[in-house]
C-alpha cells in the first residue's frame, strides 16, 4: 500500500513537471509581451508549438550521423529524470535518494554534452560557435554551482534535496546572510544555464549573438520538439530547485496525506507563477551582455558562493 | 611471480623471434594470456577475503638484503590495474601491432615494460623497488623511441630520460632518508621505524618530486605530453593509463604506508598541487590539436584529481577522522581504476584513428563516425566517462571526491577549512573543462565533415582492436552502474593502509551508494541508467506512435552562405577560442593576431594564435641555459696542461683536508 502510494506520488510528480513546463514558458513569454505593451501569444502557445513541431517532417542535413538523431531523446530523457528528482510539491519522493544535487547537476551536464556534440555533428559554423560558447558558459557555471551546493550543505548538513528541503522548511533556520548570497549566486547560475538574458537570449535569431539557439539550429520537426521541451523542463527544474531549497513554503512533507499534497501542489504553482513573473520582469529590464562579459558575471556568482561559505565558517549564526 | 618471470622470458623470446613472421601474434597472445592469469591471481586476493599478505624473499640483489617481494591488498589492487591494462593493450596490440614498421623495436620491450610495472608494485625493499622502477622507466623509454625517426620523438625521448633520472634521484634520496643511518632498506623495517617530522617532511617533498614527476604533477609534467604520444598507441595507453598509476602507487606506499601519518601541512601541499595540476592539465589539453597529446594532457588532469583526493585523505587522516579519510582514499583509488579504463580506451581510439587515416592532428580528421562506426561508439563512451557524466564510472569517483570535499568543515585547521572548498571549486572547474575538452576532441575528430582526403577514405579497424575497445567501454559502464561493488572491493585496502573503511555498500537497497549516511547523500548509478533508458524509450515510443515519422535529407542550413570547403567548418582551434580568451590570456600569454589586408588587396586575411607554455619558458629553459652555460665553462678543463691538472689535484686535496680539519 505504502509502495503503491509512493509510486503514485512519484508518477504524479513526473507528469506534473511534464505538463507544467510548457505552461511556465508560455507564462513568462506572455508577461514579457505584456510588459512591453504587446498583446502576446496565449500562455498555451508552447503546447501548440510542440504539437505543430511533432506533426512536421524532419529535415536532416545530408551528413548528419546517428548521434544527431538520438541526441534529442537522450537530452530530453536526462533532463526529465533530473526534473523528476527535484522535490516540487512534496519531499521524500520514492526516488529522491537516487541522485543528490551534485548528480542532478551532472545529469544536466550529460544532456548538454550530447547537445554540444550534436551541434558539431553537421559541420557548419553555427553549430560549432553555439557549442563552443555553451561549453564555456558551462565550464564557468559549474564551479559556482558546486560552491552553492557547498554552502547549502553546510547549513543543512546534506546534499540530498529532500533532506535539505525538510530542514529549510523547519522553523529554526531563519534568515542568514550566507544563504542570501547563495540564492543570488544560484539565480545567476540558473540564468546562465537556461540561456536567459543577460547571458543569452532565447528569443533571438540573429546568429552571431545567440548561443543555445545556434547550437540547435540544424534541428527540425519532432527532434526540435524534444529539444524545446527539454529546455522548458530545465527552466522548470531550476525554478523548482530554488523554490524547494530557499522557499520551501507549504511543501508537503513525506506521508502527510492527500490534503497536504494538494496544498503543496497549489503552493508550488503559486511559486512558479511568482518566479516566472520575476524572471520576465528581470529580462525586460536588462540588456544582454557581450559573450566575454559572461565570465565576469559567473565569476561574481562564484565569489558569492565562496563568500557565503566563508561567512558560514566565520560565524555559525550568519 | 611466475607470471612476471614469464613476461621476462617472453621479452628474451621476442628478441630471438624478432625476425620471424608471426612474432607479433605470438608475443601479444602470450602477453595477453599471462596478464589474464596474473589478473585472476591478483584479483582473487582482495575478493577472496584474505587479509594476511604473502611475501617471498629471493636470493638476488644486495647480498645482505636479498630481494623482498610482497603481495598485500594495496599491491594486489594495483596489480589488477596493471594487468587489466596490460591484457587489453595486448588484445589491442594483436591487431594494431601488424601496422608496426619495425616490430623488433616494440616486441621485446612490451612484455619487459609490463614485467617492470608488475615488479614495482610487488617490490618490498627499497633496493629492488628502485631497480624495478628504473627497469620500467628504461623499457618505456625504449618504447617511446620505437619510432625514433619521426620528428620530435628524439627530443621527447631525451627529455623523458632526463626527467626520469631526476625522478629516480629524488626517490633514491627519499629511500635513503627513510632507511636512516642504519641502512635498513627492507620496507617492513622502514615501516616499523619512527621518523622525525623533518625527515617526514623531506621524504614527502622528495616523493612529490620523484613519484610526481613520473605521474605528471605540474610543473614536473613537461616530459609526459611529449613522451606518451610518441610511443605506439597501445603503449601510450599503458604509459598514460597504467604507468602513471604505478607512480601513484609509489606515492601511496611511501607516504601513507611507510611514513605513517604526516602532519596536516603535508596534506595542504598535496591538495593544492593536485588542484592546480587538474586545472592546468585540462587547460593545456583544451589548447592542443594533436589527439594523442590532448589525451596525455588530460592524463595530467586526472592525476591532479587523484592527488587532490589523496591530499584530502591525508588531511582527514592527520586529524584522526578515519571514516572520512577512507572515503577520500577510496575515491582516489576508484578514480585510479576508472582512469585506467577510459584513458586506455581513448588511446586505443586515437590509435584506431591513426591507423585508419595516418593522422594524429585532429584538424585533419573529421566525420569518422560515418566510416568507423564501432570505434566511434566506443570512443564516445570513453569521452562521456572521462567527462565525469552520469551514469558512467568517471562521475562516480568524482562524486565521491566531492562528497569528501563537502566534509571539510569537520577539519579543525582553519587553513584547510578554507582551502578544501577552493580546491573543490578547482576540481569542479576541471571537470567542466574536461567535458568541454572532450566535446572538442570528439566533435572535431569524429563528427562534422572530413577535413582531409585521408579522413574521407578511412575504414574501420580490425576486430582485435574493436574487441579491446568494447571490453573497456563495457567496464566503464559496469563500474558506473555498480559502484557499490567496486567500493566494497576497495575497502580492505583502506583498512590496511588507514585502519578505517567506508561502510559496506552491498547492504544498501537497490545497489545505491551511501558514503556517510543516507540523509546526507546517496547516488544510484543503476537507477539513473534505468530511468534514462525508460524515459528515453517512452519518448521514442510516443513520438513514433503519435507524431509524424516523415524524414527528408537535405543540405545543411548555412544561413544563406553555404561553404563547400570542409576547412570552413568549426575547427579545434576555433572551438577552444572562448576558453582560450577566458583563461589563456593569463595562463598561456595567448594572443590572437589578425592580419587583415586593406580593401582592394587580394592577399588572404590571416589569424595567428600565439600560445606560450609559461612553465616551459619560465622554468625549464632557464635551467637548460644555466646547464649549458656552466658545461661550456667546465669544458675548458679538458684542455689544460699536465702541470695545471696536477696543481688542481693538489689544490683539491688541500681544500678537502682543510674542510676536514675545520669540521672536526
Amino acid at each position: 500500500m505504502v509502495l503503491i502510494s509512493d509510486i503514485l506520488v512519484q508518477g504524479v510528480q513526473m507528469l506534473l513537471v511534464l505538463l507544467l513546463a510548457p505552461l511556465l514558458t508560455g507564462f513568462v513569454r506572455k508577461v514579457k509581451a505584456r510588459l512591453v505593451r504587446r498583446q502576446g501569444a496565449s500562455v498555451f502557445q508552447p503546447y501548440r508549438d510542440l504539437l505543430r513541431l511533432l506533426r512536421k517532417e524532419v529535415v536532416l542535413a545530408d551528413n548528419a550521423s546517428w548521434l544527431f538523431r538520438v541526441t534529442p531523446y537522450i537530452t530530453f530523457a536526462a533532463i526529465w529524470v533530473a526534473a523528476a528528482l527535484v522535490p516540487t510539491f512534496a519531499t521524500g519522493l520514492m526516488f529522491n535518494w537516487t541522485a543528490d544535487l551534485i548528480a542532478i547537476v551532472a545529469l544536466l551536464g550529460s544532456a548538454r554534452f550530447f547537445l554540444a556534440l550534436a551541434g558539431m555533428d553537421v559541420g557548419t559554423s553555427f553549430g560549432g560557435i553555439g557549442s563552443s560558447r555553451e561549453v564555456m558558459i558551462a565550464a564557468l557555471s559549474e564551479p559556482a554551482m558546486l560552491l552553492i551546493v557547498f554552502c547549502m550543505a553546510l547549513v543543512a548538513g546534506s546534499t540530498q534535496l529532500s533532506t535539505v528541503a525538510n530542514f529549510m522548511a523547519s522553523s529554526y533556520v531563519g534568515l542568514r546572510v550566507s544563504l542570501g548570497m547563495a540564492v543570488i549566486a544560484l539565480i545567476m547560475v540558473a540564468l546562465a544555464e537556461n540561456a536567459r538574458i543577460p547571458v543569452d537570449n532565447p528569443a533571438t535569431h540573429l546568429e552571431l549573438t545567440m548561443v543555445h539557439e545556434a547550437m540547435v539550429l540544424e534541428y527540425s520537426g519532432r527532434h526540435l520538439a524534444m529539444i524545446e521541451f527539454g529546455a522548458f523542463l530545465k527552466l522548470l527544474l531550476y525554478i523548482s530547485l530554488i523554490a524547494c531549497v530557499f522557499l520551501p513554503w507549504k511543501i508537503a512533507v513525506f506521508g502527510t496525506g492527500p490534503l497536504a499534497y494538494a496544498i503543496g501542489a497549489g503552493a508550488y504553482v503559486v511559486k512558479l507563477a511568482v518566479a516566472g513573473f520575476s524572471l520576465a520582469l528581470f529580462e525586460t529590464a536588462t540588456a544582454k551582455m557581450r559573450v566575454f562579459r559572461v565570465p565576469q558575471f559567473l565569476g561574481a556568482a562564484l565569489m558569492l558562493g565562496l563568500l557565503g561559505t566563508l561567512l558560514l565558517f566565520v560565524s555559525r549564526s550568519f | 611471480m611466475a607470471c612476471v618471470a614469464g613476461l621476462l622470458g617472453l621479452a628474451v623470446l621476442a628478441l630471438v623471434l624478432s625476425g620471424a613472421k608471426r612474432a607479433t601474434a605470438i608475443i601479444y597472445s602470450a602477453t595477453l594470456a599471462i596478464c589474464v592469469v596474473a589478473l585472476f591471481g591478483s584479483a582473487s586476493f582482495p575478493i577472496g577475503g584474505k587479509v594476511d599478505a604473502s611475501s617471498v624473499i629471493l636470493p638476488i640483489g644486495l647480498p645482505w638484503l636479498g630481494a623482498h617481494f610482497r603481495l598485500d591488498a594495496l599491491a594486489s589492487f594495483f596489480l589488477v590495474v596493471v594487468n587489466l591494462g596490460g591484457a587489453s593493450a595486448s588484445l589491442y596490440g594483436l591487431g594494431y601491432g601488424h601496422h608496426e614498421e619495425a616490430p623488433q623495436r616494440v616486441l621485446p620491450f612490451f612484455p619487459a615494460f609490463l614485467a617492470g610495472m608488475n615488479l614495482v608494485v610487488l617490490a618490498d625493499d627499497a633496493f629492488s623497488y628502485l631497480l624495478c622502477w628504473e627497469f620500467m622507466s628504461l623499457a618505456s623509454w625504449a618504447l617511446v623511441m620505437a619510432h625514433h625517426r619521426e620528428a620530435g620523438n628524439a627530443k621527447a625521448g631525451y627529455i623523458y630520460l632526463v626527467m626520469a633520472s631526476f625522478g629516480t634521484l629524488a626517490l633514491l634520496l627519499a629511500f635513503g632518508l627513510l632507511a636512516g643511518p642504519a641502512g635498513d632498506y627492507d620496507f617492513a623495517a622502514v615501516r616499523a621505524a619512527q621518523h622525525t617530522p623533518y625527515v617526514a617532511a623531506l621524504v614527502l617533498i622528495l616523493m612529490l618530486l620523484g613519484a610526481g614527476s613520473k605521474a605528471g604533477l605540474v610543473p614536473l609534467h613537461v616530459w609526459l605530453p611529449l613522451a606518451h604520444p610518441a610511443a605506439p598507441s597501445h603503449v601510450s595507453a599503458l604509459m598514460s593509463g597504467v604507468m602513471t598509476k604505478v607512480a601513484i602507487y609509489g606515492f601511496i606506499r611511501v607516504v601513507f604506508d611507510l611514513l605513517g601519518q604526516p602532519a596536516w601541512p603535508a596534506s595542504a601541499v598535496v591538495l593544492s598541487l593536485g588542484g592546480i595540476t587538474a586545472v592546468m592539465g585540462i587547460l593545456y589539453a583544451m589548447m592542443e590539436k594533436d589527439l594523442k597529446r590532448l589525451l596525455a594532457y588530460s592524463t595530467i588532469e586526472n592525476v591532479g584529481i587523484i592527488f587532490a583526493s589523496l591530499g584530502l585523505a591525508l588531511a582527514f587522516q592527520a586529524n584522526g577522522l578515519k571514516l572520512l579519510a577512507a572515503l577520500a582514499f577510496t575515491a582516489a583509488l576508484f578514480h585510479v581504476l576508472n582512469h585506467s579504463f577510459f584513458k586506455s580506451l581513448l588511446f586505443f581510439g586515437a590509435g584506431a584513428a591513426l591507423t585508419a587515416t595516418g593522422e594524429r592532428d585532429m584538424e585533419k580528421l573529421g566525420g569518422l563516425i560515418h566510416r568507423m562506426p564501432f570505434t566511434s561508439f566506443a570512443v564516445l563512451v570513453g569521452c562521456v566517462a572521462i567527462s565525469a557524466l552520469p551514469p558512467f564510472n568517471g562521475f562516480v569517483s568524482e562524486w565521491l571526491i566531492f562528497q569528501a570535499v563537502l566534509q571539510s568543515p569537520e577539519l579543525p585547521q582553519w587553513g584547510l577549512k578554507i582551502m578544501v572548498p577552493a580546491v573543490g571549486a578547482l576540481l569542479a572547474l576541471a571537470a567542466a573543462l574536461a567535458a568541454a575538452c572532450f566535446v572538442k576532441a570528439y566533435g572535431v575528430a569524429f563528427l562534422g565533415r572530413p577535413r582531409s582526403g585521408a579522413a574521407e577514405t578511412a575504414g574501420e579497424v580490425d576486430r582485435y582492436s574493436r574487441a579491446a575497445m568494447f571490453f573497456l567501454a563495457a567496464l566503464c559502464l559496469l563500474a558506473g552502474i555498480l559502484p557499490g561493488l567496486v567500493i566494497d572491493t576497495l575497502s580492505p585496502i583502506a583498512v590496511e593502509i588507514l585502519g578505517g573503511a567506508m561502510p559496506i555498500q552491498a547492504n544498501e537497497a537497490w545497489l545505491s551508494i551511501v558514503p556517510i549516511a543516507e540523509g546526507r547523500s546517496s547516488y544510484n548509478g543503476l537507477l539513473v541508467m534505468v530511468f534514462i533508458t525508460i524515459s528515453a524509450s517512452l519518448a521514442v515510443y510516443f513520438i513514433h506512435r503519435f507524431a509524424s515519422r516523415a524524414l527528408r535529407r537535405g543540405p545543411a542550413w548555412g544561413c544563406g552562405f553555404s561553404d563547400a570547403v570542409p576547412a570552413a567548418q568549426y575547427s579545434g582551434g576555433s572551438f577552444a577560442q572562448p576558453i582560450r580568451r577566458v583563461f589563456g590570456t593569463l595562463l598561456f600569454g595567448a594572443r590572437d593576431r589578425v592580419d587583415m589586408p586593406a580593401p582592394g588587396d587580394v592577399r588572404p586575411a590571416r589569424l595567428r594564435i600565439e600560445l606560450h607554455d609559461l612553465i616551459w619558458e619560465g622554468m625549464y629553459q632557464p635551467i637548460a641555459v644555466a646547464v649549458g652555460f656552466s658545461s661550456e665553462r667546465l669544458n675548458r678543463l679538458q684542455f689544460l696542461t699536465i702541470r695545471r691538472y696536477l696543481s688542481l689535484v693538489f689544490a683539491t686535496l688541500v681544500a678537502l683536508l682543510l674542510v676536514l680539519a675545520i669540521w672536526s
